[in-house]
């Protein structure tokens, strides 16, 4: 038996507290040069404790524990051909938009929390950001390492990080992590800690790794609970960076709150991508995202706040409108994909029969209304060879980057919602209240945005014409387009010896 | 502030590793609600959920320690109060 | 207001008509016909006359909708950046005072779309 162990509290102190130093040398600002312009007042930085109190050998220790469950799930999955046991191979567009669309977030947050680990002046907040950024890296391997499986045998999962930073939906994703990246550091891990890992992280992770444990998918869901439990560290040093600046000083009230209402906005835009591939592109869904939203933010964020009132904070700004528009948002977005699905590096596919019905019942104040008469005259139309994906690109939002497809869901959900200001004498375009409340605010920043419609009008990706475009992105000509007809579906239909759909049909 | 109690709650893997923990969940915490998902099982409960580590020894056998739950932890709500008897969550 | 930055703030736009090459982009959406799903971007030159725009421009792009040909454009209601218009049709876009980045919509009285689900 080892000699008798330090409790827990003493332990950390020790390995955190102990392990920082007053500067004599230089001065104490000049080391930490990045942690007070922003305007958050911070008194005292020994009061910031980790509720974990996880300390470095312990964090190795059990990394290391995770890494090898999670090396052996993968291992057996490409030994047994784990792949061959998912319930369509047109769930793997959901994988797609993963690899593509989230791996590489993972990695942003890595470079961002190696930045905090360096450069919060209090050594119980580095050590904490120290560690996440590892996991991150760590998040953004196994990920490449899991889904990387499946691009044996799969088209569309070749080029992530370069797709990342240039082709027009991924944009979501990059702007999002950048805004994040390009503010201070309190700024940053409000955003990421707090808004996108405290208050809508389980809307991404939770269901979605659930939905690929419900479509035979055990290597997601593998990768997805081991980042998971990370997750949930990140989740809780979200909450308490957020009362640890707010029990600081009474100044820091508004600032943080300011913060709330952008990095919430900004992160349920980023989720919408999320709500279509967890209604639409799982074969089958577990939860639907208006489900998801109930329990994990109208519920859970719920409760939250109201634990946060008594620091004076309230609800972010818009939330209600989010609310109302998760009867509408994955329908909008899939819809729009639908009709782009000749620049996807993934397949579209219209919403079965099964699946429309599963839709109705999920959303029976909407769906039959607003959304299926169009996966209808869609599915007539490719029946009679009539469809055509759109010929124009559309318009998009200056601050989400998102196509502007969203309605005015509280008065006319068939109405395009529509908002513009003015910098400088030129117009920006916004899709909502919310995103126009980040533009007026900040607005030097947002007209910096790198647009991808507007740079392939500017002539800066590839060409003037989508197969140029599309070659820029190194989209190959079998990545997108329909599923149905796809080298995926005919290897699918190969492998299984039938097709449940072509069956059917 | 209201009387009623928030929901906590507290979601791990449906794995052997995560049993222990939830049949100590379950005796300690009479009121938890605990559901089954694919893949996971979320225990919730009002205002609060503890896991003692003297029950999960019980049910495991050995000494554990209380990270030992960052191993199968997937998610949780509530703020979170651990030393190296239990892990708590709760609302204020 | 502005963004608070630690050493001043490099201020970029994007987006200047200049780096266009002689266009400027402007959004054109057809109301009550949501199967286009959102308004539509063009870069086109200011000197376009506002028929272009509509015979050149709109047309290829909308006519694929069954009720593109039953439009009586007489009876079209234009708007211009959320204001009511009547766009002249011989004069410029620019002498229409659509400008860079401009919102175009237009509603087709009488024509709600696929079945009258506005689609």
């Amino acid at each position: 038996m080892p000699a008798k162990k330090l409790n827990l509290r003493k332990r950390y102190e020790l390995l955190t507290r102990g392990m920082g130093w007053e500067t004599t040398h230089h001065d104490m600002d000049d080391v930490f040069p990045y942690d007070s312009f922003e305007g958050i007042k911070i008194t005292d930085w020994d009061k910031w404790e980790d509720p974990f109190r996880l300390t470095m050998d312990a964090y190795w220790k059990f990394q290391a524990e995770k890494e090898k469950k999670l090396y052996a799930v993968i291992d057996s999955f490409a030994q047994n051909n784990g792949q061959t046991n998912l319930s369509d191979a047109s769930y793997l567009s959901a994988i797609k938009l993963f690899i593509t669309g989230v791996t590489p977030i993972e990695y942003a947050a890595h470079r961002g929390f190696a930045h905090l680990g360096r450069h919060f002046r209090g050594d119980g907040a580095r050590v904490a950001c120290q560690m996440q950024a590892i996991d991150e890296l760590r998040h953004q391997q196994t990920q490449v390492h899991t889904i990387s499986h499946y691009n044996k045998h799969f088209n569309g999962l070749h080029d992530p990080f370069y797709q990342f930073d240039r082709v027009w939906y991924l944009s979501v994703p990059k702007s999002f992590a950048e805004d994040a990246m390009t503010a201070g550091p309190f700024e940053f891990i409000t955003s990421i800690s707090f808004a996108f890992e405290y208050v809508l992280t389980n809307m991404l992770f939770v269901p979605f790794m659930s939905g690929a444990a419900y479509n035979g998918d055990m290597a997601t869901v593998t990768f997805g609970f081991s980042a998971q439990s990370d997750e949930s560290r990140h989740m809780t040093l979200g909450l308490e960076i957020i009362k640890f600046m707010l029990e600081q000083h009474e100044d820091n009230l508004p600032i943080v709150q300011r913060w709330m209402d952008k990095h919430f906005w900004r992160a349920y835009r980023l989720l919408a991508l999320v709500s279509a591939m967890q209604d639409y592109m799982l074969t089958n869904s577990p939860l639907s995202w208006k489900e998801a939203w109930d329990v994990y933010f109208v519920e859970n964020g719920g409760a939250l706040f109201e634990d946060l009132s008594r620091y004076g904070l309230r609800m972010p700004k818009y939330h209600e409108l989010a609310t109302a528009e998760a009867d509408h948002l994955s329908h909008q977005v899939w819809s729009v994909f639908c009709l782009l699905g000749n620049a996807t590096g993934f397949h579209t596919f219209l919403p079965t029969e099964e699946k429309m019905d599963w839709l109705s019942e999920k959303y029976p104040d909407t769906f039959d209304k607003y959304y299926r008469p169009r996966f209808e005259h869609w599915a007539k139309q490719k029946e009679e060879g009539t469809f055509k994906y759109l010929e124009a690109l559309p318009q998009l939002c200056q601050v989400c980057q998102i196509p502007m497809i969203f309605t005015e869901v509280e008065t006319d959900p068939m109405q395009l919602s529509f908002r513009a200001s003015e910098y400088k004498g030129d117009k920006y375009n916004t899709c909502s209240d919310g995103c126009k409340d980040i533009f007026d605010h900040e607005p030097e920043k947002y007209a910096q945005a790198w647009l991808p419609v507007h740079q392939i009008f500017q002539g800066n990706c590839g060409g003037a014409t989508i197969p140029e475009v599309l070659e820029w992105y190194k989209f190959a000509p079998e990545d997108g387009g329909d599923y149905i007809g796809s080298q995926d579906h005919a290897r699918w239909q190969e492998w299984k010896g039938t097709d449940k759909k072509v069956k059917e049909a | 502030m209201s009387n009623k109690k928030n929901t906590v709650f507290l979601i791990v893997q449906d794995n052997e590793d995560a049993r222990p923990i939830i049949e100590a969940v379950e005796r300690d915490n009479p009121e938890a609600n605990i559901q089954y998902q694919p893949g996971m099982v979320r225990m919730e409960a009002a205002g609060r959920l503890i896991v003692n580590r003297e029950t999960v020894e019980e049910e495991i056998g050995r000494e554990w320690d209380v990270q030992e739950l960052h191993l199968v932890l997937v998610s949780l709500a509530g703020n979170v109060d651990e030393d190296e008897d239990k892990f708590e969550l709760s609302w204020h | 207001m502005a963004v608070i930055a630690k050493d001043g703030y490099v201020d970029i736009v994007r987006d200047k008509v200049e780096n266009f090459h002689g266009n400027q982009l402007v959004h054109v959406c057809w109301d009550d016909h949501l199967l286009f799903s959102a308004a539509q971007a063009f870069p086109l030159p200011p000197e376009m006359p506002f028929q272009a725009l509509v015979s050149e421009v709109m047309t290829p792009v909308f006519s694929y909708h069954p009720d593109f040909e039953k439009i009586d454009w007489a009876a079209v209601e234009w708007m211009l950046d959320g204001e009511a218009f009547t766009p002249e049709m011989d004069k410029s876009l620019k002498d229409n005072g659509v400008c860079h980045k401009s919102l175009i919509r237009f509603k087709t009285p009488g024509l709600m779309g696929i079945n009258g689900t506005r689609l």
